[in-house]
């Protein structure tokens, strides 16, 4: 039981991630993302003149409507069952620790994702700010980690590669050059 | 505009809608109409089960942690990168049997293998891919990990998921005016 519980190392959590791509297309031929979620949900909830909303959600987008809710019920269960802090290098809480963060005892932390970190601005800026950037930029870019970063690799796209680039680039940025300004602001 | 536009009555319109209404009594609301000839169901209880699967082993792997991105982004840990990696390697070697053998699907659907490997990237996939790491290292999330952190119980990720929502809603109706290729 302890093996289920306690974290898993990259070498069995990759592989299996990796395989979803395979499975996915021998089951109904479909591409692996996760992203095309949101573009599914605007399609069906925001009725609009917009052509890019325009197309048959339920045929194109069931299936990873489905699988996402999937993944918050296994978020749930496998949340019940954690019991470690997250297992960072002592390197990253130090650095994390001069940006002001001191409780690292969940899967985030919880002095910025909370319902009333939103109410701070560094709160908000990760939270909203974060989350538009997401959403904006993946349907810019056409696809997501899984999307580009996994399906996309492993045929081997060049597009995919960029995009991953433009990915990395960005997370450089947030992390290194925002992160400060955003979090120093606050102290 | 879109609707007037007969040219993109695939994407649109129509002869898709009334696709729809014809099928309609012989499915379940899954949506199975217009499939090619010779197709079998494709059901949605599979993807449930990978989402469960996928969702436990973000979890356990803790890539759904902040802590984890912050980690990768400050290349102070192998775990990020390894698991990226791996993934791509798995799923890369799974892509070329499929290839190779020509693999059918399960339902005997075509299989949506992307062709153009060697498309030239245009400015959408530098600046948007760009705009989403700006993003993913500020959250600490991508789409997944964004329901996988609801359901471990980081509620507030559904302001997230609603920001991603509106993220993607502003492309779709600025995109005609953004640069892409």
């Amino acid at each position: 039981m302890e093996l289920l519980t306690r974290p898993w190392p990259w070498y069995v959590a990759g592989p299996i991630i990796g395989l979803t791509v395979p499975l996915v297309y021998l089951y109904a031929g479909r591409k692996w993302g996760i992203s095309s979620t949101f573009r599914d949900v605007c399609a069906a909830t925001l009725p609009s003149g917009i052509e890019y909303f325009q197309y048959s959600w339920r045929r194109l987008g069931a299936w990873r409507l489905v699988m996402a809710l999937g993944l918050i019920v296994g978020g749930l269960v496998a949340g019940l069952t954690r019991t470690t802090d997250v297992a960072i290098s002592t390197s990253t809480r130090d650095d994390l620790a001069a940006l002001g963060i001191t409780d690292f005892s969940g899967l985030v932390p919880a002095e910025l994702f909370s319902w009333t970190s939103l109410g701070t601005l560094p709160g908000l800026i990760l939270i909203v700010g974060g989350g538009f950037l997401v959403g904006f930029g993946t349907r810019y870019a056409n696809g997501c980690t899984s999307g580009h970063a996994i399906s996309g690799l492993s045929s081997l796209r060049l597009v995919s590669l960029v995009a991953v680039l433009g990915f990395f680039a960005g997370g450089l940025i947030a992390t290194h050059v925002l992160l400060p300004l955003i979090l120093g602001g606050a102290g | 505009m879109a609707i007037s536009n007969p040219g993109d009555a695939g994407a649109t319109g129509g002869p898709r809608a009334r696709a729809d209404t014809v099928a309609a009594p012989r499915d379940s609301g899954t949506a199975e109409a217009r499939e090619p000839m010779g197709t079998l169901p494709e059901r949605l209880w599979p993807y449930a089960l990978l989402g469960i699967a996928l969702g436990i082993v973000f979890t356990r792997a803790e890539v759904v942690s902040w802590f984890r991105i912050q980690e990768m982004f400050r290349f102070q840990s192998f775990h990020m990168y390894g698991i990226i990696g791996s993934a791509i390697a798995v799923g890369a070697a799974g892509v070329a049997l499929i290839k190779r053998l020509e693999a059918r699907s399960l339902t005997r659907r075509p299989i949506e293998l992307p062709t153009e490997r060697f498309q030239p990237p245009g400015y959408q996939y530098w600046i948007g891919g760009t705009a989403f790491g700006l993003g993913w290292g500020l959250l600490g999330a991508c789409p997944g990990p964004i329901y996988v952190l609801f359901g471990n119980g980081v509620t507030v990720m559904a302001v997230a998921f609603l920001s991603a929502v509106a993220g993607v809603w502003t492309y779709g109706a600025i995109r005609h005016r953004l640069p892409h290729s």
